[in-house]
């Protein structure tokens, strides 16, 4: 089996986001990293691998993104991914979720993966919609919020997270999965790991190496636009019950929910 | 994450990552009822080193991760991170005092009986230089080794040994000869087991509650002939130069408790109210918090300094021992000043703040006291 695995580099949690307003994109600058719940998508893949329940020959990761990008994928090597792929094309830059789905199912479709792997979301953008898009591009069924997989032969037999409790549900490699967060806790790296990372092989390709049709790609193409931004606006002061006596309190917050007909 | 800071490049800082993650999902949960169980766990050792972390410095050829200082420094700082001092010098005695001079001093055979298991976490080492009589003054130190056929025997008592209840091997200081002192003294690997004539007694402390500290007495102690570390009487110079490391990594420690420290305070000072606005709202609260992050600044910048010259190979006796004298004061009256600001709340267990200003009191006396670090700048600046 091979596994490919989503991944892309976010500002850091602690970095406030913003919008540039005079670019309408996510203002990037600031400290890094790889998303967090592709960290997920790589440790799925890692226990996939581990398990011995099917040989996985290679578990690659394939980002898009700029230059500094590099730094995402040596994290993700660095969690087991044996070798990784790196579009990075101005051609590309500002594609909203539609046209980074194509560039990045162009990417994978060199890879011919049986599985393709990935967070639920990202921590920036958060669609929640790029595993739908590969997929379709690439053909292949799609699955989102899983939190358990099992492996058998030619398919998986994934929980996926539901409103009110989970599905179960069989699926036919190859596959596209984006996982939820609660499908396992990442493994943290270790120095071996860390150090061995910058030696993994890594491939930098261009949109024209993945074949992709540049009049489908980049700011200018993108279907979605940004045309303005305001914050939200601000809540109203809750009301705030002091808690003297409980029984008080408790009869004070039903009589305010009952006013509002929310029992 | 911060910002790049030299030594330490983008790899240290993806170290440093994976380091703080795994403190503090596997240890940091623990660290309050290790304090007050005064003790932590021994798995947290194999823990750690399932995480690769006892062997950051070590070849990878004894099962270490082939790394240097420069990344066993990122483990001294985060390991501030537990919330428990006592955690993290257990730790770090194991990794700074006690398993280095094997590393640089023993034969291989000792090294695959005491390194190999070390950084598998699966022998817990002790540091035993300090005595009832002889603390500062370690020439003075009297515990006795008689050569026996084989071997030899110990008597005598070590005292404040971290991990010494713990441990399953101690390098120990001892007099093998009758004067003793700077041409007399040995290192011996001391190493548990049955009627071993070895009885420890850990000690109540004001801080580090969760690490062992104890008096341990030998009587009778057979140690085998194979178990000398280094030259026979030659330890007083092995005993000065593993301070080094040893300082650094205090001051490295001091840092990292520090920014946090200070990150916490901040946090607090701008949530509580006093007449009416934030404690940071008032200039004193303000202010002080002001020079606490430029104590924090120069403590960092003087430590990464000595880091620096230290990876690089120079002696930096003199730097290294500013950097210790600097930092372990500051972080005591750092962490003071953090529980001033806390107000009442500051003397309550409940909050971190009167632990961690517990903890930072050993700093100014421990791994070479304050007077110890003057009288050693006296020397070096030709005084
Ligand atoms: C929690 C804890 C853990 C420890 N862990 C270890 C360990 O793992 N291994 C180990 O071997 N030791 C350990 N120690 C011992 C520590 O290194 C000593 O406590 C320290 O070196 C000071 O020695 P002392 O306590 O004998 O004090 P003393 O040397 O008796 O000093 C008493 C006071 O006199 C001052 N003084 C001494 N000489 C001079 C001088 N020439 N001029 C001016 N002032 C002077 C000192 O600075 C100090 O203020 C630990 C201690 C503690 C408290
Ligand atoms: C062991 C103990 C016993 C106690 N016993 C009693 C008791 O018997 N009865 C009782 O009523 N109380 C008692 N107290 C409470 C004690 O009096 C308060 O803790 C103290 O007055 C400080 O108030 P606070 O804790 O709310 O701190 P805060 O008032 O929140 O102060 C926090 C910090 O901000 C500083 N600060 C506040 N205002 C300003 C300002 N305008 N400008 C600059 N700095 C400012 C303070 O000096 C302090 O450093 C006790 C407290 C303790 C710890």
């Amino acid at each position: 089996m091979k596994i490919c695995v989503l991944v892309k580099e976010v500002p850091d949690a602690a970095v406030e986001k913003r919008i540039d307003p005079s670019t309408g994109r996510m203002d990037r600058s600031g400290e890094k990293n790889l998303n967090p719940y592709d960290t997920h998508a790589i440790e799925a893949a890692m226990q996939i691998k581990e398990g011995g329940a099917v040989p996985v020959e290679e578990i690659v990761a394939v980002t898009m993104g700029p230059d500094s990008a590099v730094r995402a994928l040596h994290k993700a090597v660095s969690l087991g991914a044996d070798r990784s792929v790196h579009l990075s094309d101005p051609a590309v830059a500002g594609s909203d979720v539609a046209a980074t789905g194509y560039a990045l199912a162009k990417t994978l479709q060199r890879e011919s993966p049986d599985l393709v792997l990935l967070g639920q979301q990202s921590d920036d953008g958060e669609c929640y919609t790029i595993g739908a898009v590969v997929a379709e591009h690439l053909g292949m069924p799609s699955l989102t919020q899983v939190i358990k997989m099992d492996v058998e032969s030619d398919a998986l037999r994934c929980e996926r997270q539901a409103e009110y409790g989970y599905d179960t549900v069989q699926i036919k490699l190859p596959a596209v999965i984006s996982v939820g967060d609660a499908i396992n806790e990442p493994r943290y790296p270790s120095l071996k790991a860390i150090m061995g990372a910058k030696k993994k092989p890594l491939d930098a390709i261009t949109a024209a190496d993945a074949e992709i049709d540049a009049s489908k790609v980049g700011g200018e193409n993108s279907a979605a636009q940004w045309i303005a931004a305001k914050a939200p606006p601000a809540k109203a002061a809750g009301e705030i019950i002091e808690d003297e006596d409980t029984g008080e309190t408790v009869e004070k917050i039903i009589a305010w929910l009952d006013e509002r007909k929310l029992i | 994450m911060s910002t790049l800071t030299p030594p330490f490049s983008d790899e240290h800082e993806h170290l440093r990552q994976s380091i703080r993650g795994f403190i503090e999902r596997e240890l940091t949960p623990h660290a309050q009822q290790w304090e007050e169980d005064r003790w932590f766990p021994d798995e947290v050792f194999g823990k750690l080193a399932a995480q690769g972390l006892l062997g950051l410095k070590y070849p990878e050829s004894y099962g270490g991760q082939g790394g240097d200082y420069l990344h066993e420094a990122v483990l001294c700082e985060e390991l501030a991170r537990t919330g428990s001092g006592g955690t993290a010098a257990g730790i770090g005695a194991h990794v700074n005092i006690a398993t280095p001079p094997i590393w640089k001093f023993g034969t291989e055979d000792q090294k695959q009986r005491y390194l190999v298991p070390a950084i598998r976490g699966e022998k817990i080492g002790a540091l035993g230089i300090t005595e009832p009589g002889a603390g500062s003054d370690v020439a003075a130190l009297s515990t006795r080794a008689e050569r026996v056929d084989g071997g030899w025997v110990v008597n005598g008592e070590k005292t404040y040994i971290t991990n010494g209840v713990r441990a399953h091997f101690i390098v120990t200081a001892v007099k093998t000869t009758q004067e003793g002192g700077h041409h007399g003294t040995s290192f011996l690997i001391v190493e548990r087991g049955e009627d071993d004539g070895i009885t420890t007694s850990k000690l109540e402390k004001l801080g580090w509650h969760a690490s062992d500290t104890a008096t341990i007495s030998f009587q009778d102690t057979f140690v085998a002939e194979e178990n000398l570390l280094g030259e026979l009487d030659g330890a007083f110079k092995l005993i000065m130069a593993n301070f080094q490391w040893e300082r650094l990594a205090m001051s490295l420690g001091a840092v990292g408790a520090m920014q946090i420290a200070w990150e916490r305070t901040a946090q607090f000072a701008r949530d509580r109210e006093a007449f009416g606005r934030p404690l940071s709202g008032h200039q004193a609260i303000r202010h002080k918090l002001a020079d606490m992050a430029t104590s924090v600044y120069t403590c960092r910048c003087a430590t990464y300094d000595a880091l620096r010259r230290f990876v690089a190979g120079e002696d930096p006796l003199r730097e290294v021992t500013m950097a210790k004298l600097l930092t372990q004061r500051a972080s005591f009256e750092l962490m003071d000043q953090c529980l001033q600001i806390h107000g009442g709340a500051g003397y309550m267990r409940e909050y971190w703040v009167e632990r961690a200003a517990r903890d930072a009191r050993l700093g100014p006396i421990g791994g070479g006291s304050d007077e110890i670090m003057r009288e050693i700048l006296g020397r070096v600046l030709g005084l």
